[in-house]
């Protein structure tokens, strides 16, 4: 046991070493997708809501994961289908980050009755099974992508709250923040400047990870009809108007594919970064 | 000890009433008319049938008088009238909450059977091939929408193989037994029905492997990361030092020590529980709580809608609380203060 720590310890690091295989094709997989997001419009292929072919084929050479019931083809939405879920899920996780964080810093700067109230909040709101409650939220806001976003940021937001939270609490007590009071910095330039730097690493790990439990739980909503509404290619929506075509397997086939692939994506890349922030779980 | 477990069980009241507070704000912030889900359209032009579908929904009161109803009907178990079925909403839930449960309880089997295996196995061979495999599979089958993988399962097991019949409890020629359980499984062997039990048996065993599959995956990595935790301890080398053999070491040694700490994530399991739950009832017309809540959320019927998430947060809590609990009894080291 210690000679092979020895042993390891004398390798040359070139690759951090949690940089595995998975990791990497996590990073390929996501890479592709955001290539995928940004350049659909300059792919040679169909439009996503023309119908510009025959109802209900099965894969072909023209169309390779064949056509939805209107005479759609299924490739070509579900590539476009991306920048719906892809960037919903970015705006869902940069506003939960962002309100989370910053409640969760005054909360745990101020502390007392502040930090008490707000930490109840997230404590009411984090005990709601996540989709219960987004469901309940969309249902109230009304169906649609839009609201859809808004109910899972109000999912989210604890999760980071109770994060910040925590990281501030530890950093608050350290001797460069005590010694910035000393010097006569302010509350929002010890809390800016001195304490977030150092807070914002494992919030930002986090962040990563769920993006797929944001991705699966964004195509939830749309499949059960909250969230995006036809003829948007979304992918969730689209395995819904999939289902009722149940033996042409195919409508579904793409966009499920679409969505292992990214949640996938993302689970390696948390995998890799789990490892990275705790050694002992490898 | 007894002041964590006091402590816990009186915060339970305040949260209970918050989760209640906020599912009833979250209901009437409503920008679409409520009114629109109960009356119809022809309706709403007759004051008459608009003012009495208000009162007998008590819409015509204001928000705080509705809430201090709400809450104090919820103290004597009532949960409001649904729009959509015209039933009291707690007996719509009592109804369904054993078909939810039996689907449950069958995929929490399946999945930590399936999960507790591959962990095992996954740390015994551990960075070798079946290390790997397992760790693919179980990413994998918490990766997988389960929205998906029941419509793609089905296809393949009921509609080109024929090994399994289609979505549903029962065939539609078979009748449930009533006033029993609500298991239909035990039901059918309580009334000694062997058809019956086949029948429910086969129509409960995809949605449960559907959702068990995610089960799996957390509760097999879990598994493996406390098994090589503890396979790496001095009374491992001990028990193989005097001769033990390799299942023995790993059934009776290492894995009795290695599944306390994965007690905590049935608490933490049951958030996704529900989540595949409602999602597998959607697509396997399982006439669930899930079911039910997609059912009132697609036609806006905010009374079930509000029952279902406090119903869903209540249970949340109590299975977090119970979790903490067992585990604090469980592993004497754990100090809770």
């Amino acid at each position: 046991m210690a000679d092979s720590a020895i042993l390891l310890q004398a390798q040359p690091r070139r690759w951090p070493p949690w940089l595995k295989l998975p990791v990497l094709v996590g990073i390929g997989i996501i890479l592709f997708w955001l290539v995928v997001c940004f350049t659909i419009d300059l792919w040679p292929i169909d439009d996503p809501i023309d119908m510009v072919a025959r109802r209900l084929q099965p894969p072909s050479a023209e169309h390779w994961f064949g056509t939805d019931a209107l005479g759609r083809d299924v490739l070509s939405r579900t590539l476009h289908g991306a920048r719906f879920s892809l960037m919903m899920s970015c705006a869902v996780i940069v506003f939960a980050v962002l309100i989370g964080s910053g409640i969760g810093a005054i909360a745990g700067y101020v502390g007392g009755i502040v930090d008490g109230a707000f930490m109840r909040l997230v404590d009411i709101t984090l005990s709601f099974p996540p989709i219960l409650l987004a469901m309940a939220v969309t249902a109230s806001l009304g169906p649609g992508l839009q609201n859809a976003a808004v109910a899972m940021i109000i999912v989210w937001w604890p999760v980071y709250a109770r994060l910040m939270r925590g990281q501030v609490l530890s950093v608050k007590s350290r001797e460069h923040v005590e010694a910035a009071t000393a010097a006569g910095a302010g509350h929002t330039r010890t809390l800016v400047k001195h304490i977030l730097p150092l807070s914002w690493s494992p919030i930002l790990i986090n962040a990563t990870m769920d993006f797929g439990q944001v991705v699966l739980l964004t195509a939830s909503l749309s499949f059960i009809g909250l969230g995006a509404s036809p003829p948007t290619p979304e992918w969730g929506s689209m395995i819904s108007e999939g289902a009722i075509h149940f033996y042409q397997w195919w409508i579904c086939a793409g966009p499920g594919i679409a969505i292992l692939s990214v949640v996938l994506g993302f689970n390696f890349l948390g995998d890799g970064l789990r490892d990275l922030l705790d050694p002992r779980s490898k | 000890m007894t002041r964590y477990i006091v402590r816990r069980l009186l915060s339970l009241p305040l949260l209970l009433l918050g989760i209640v507070s906020l599912a009833f704000l979250i209901s009437h912030f409503t920008q679409g008319d409520p009114l629109s889900a109960i009356v119809s359209e022809r309706q709403m032009d007759d004051p008459a049938a608009v003012a009495a579908a208000k009162a007998r929904w008590g819409l015509d009161k204001s928000l705080p008088e509705q809430y201090v109803i709400y809450v104090g009907n919820l103290l004597t178990g009532d949960l409001g009238i649904s729009f959509r079925t015209k039933q009291p909403v707690a007996q719509d839930l009592l109804e369904r909450l054993p078909a939810t449960l039996e689907l449950v309880i069958a995929a929490m089997l399946l999945g930590s059977t399936s999960g507790i295996t591959l962990g095992v196995l996954a740390a015994r061979f551990r960075d070798r091939a079946l290390d790997h495999a397992a760790r693919l599979w179980a990413l994998v089958g918490s990766s997988t929408p389960v929205f998906w993988s029941g419509l793609i399962l089905l296809y393949i097991f009921s509609v080109v193989l024929g090994w399994l019949p289609g979505p549903g409890r029962l065939d539609a020629r078979s009748t449930p037994p009533d006033g029993l359980t609500g298991f239909l499984t035990i039901d059918a062997l309580l009334t000694g029905n062997m058809n019956l039990f086949w029948d429910a048996l086969h129509h409960l065993l995809l949605p449960a492997l559907v959702l068990g599959w995610t089960v799996m995956g957390i509760v097999s990595r879990l598994v493996r990361a406390s098994m090589l935790d503890v396979l790496s301890q001095d009374y491992i080398t001990a028990a193989r030092a005097r001769g033990a053999g390799e299942a023995r070491v790993l059934l009776n040694h290492a894995l009795r020590n290695a599944l306390v700490p994965t007690l905590t994530i049935i608490g933490f399991t049951f958030a996704y529980l529900i989540t595949g739950a409602v999602l597998t009832e959607a697509i396997f017309s399982w006439t669930g709580i899930g079911s039910y809540a997609v059912d009132a959320a697609r036609s806006l019927d905010y009374p079930a809608i509000m029952g279902v998430t406090i119903v869903g947060g209540a249970a949340f809590l109590l299975t977090n609380l119970v979790t903490d609990i067992a585990y604090a009894f469980a592993d004497p080291r754990i100090r809770l203060s």
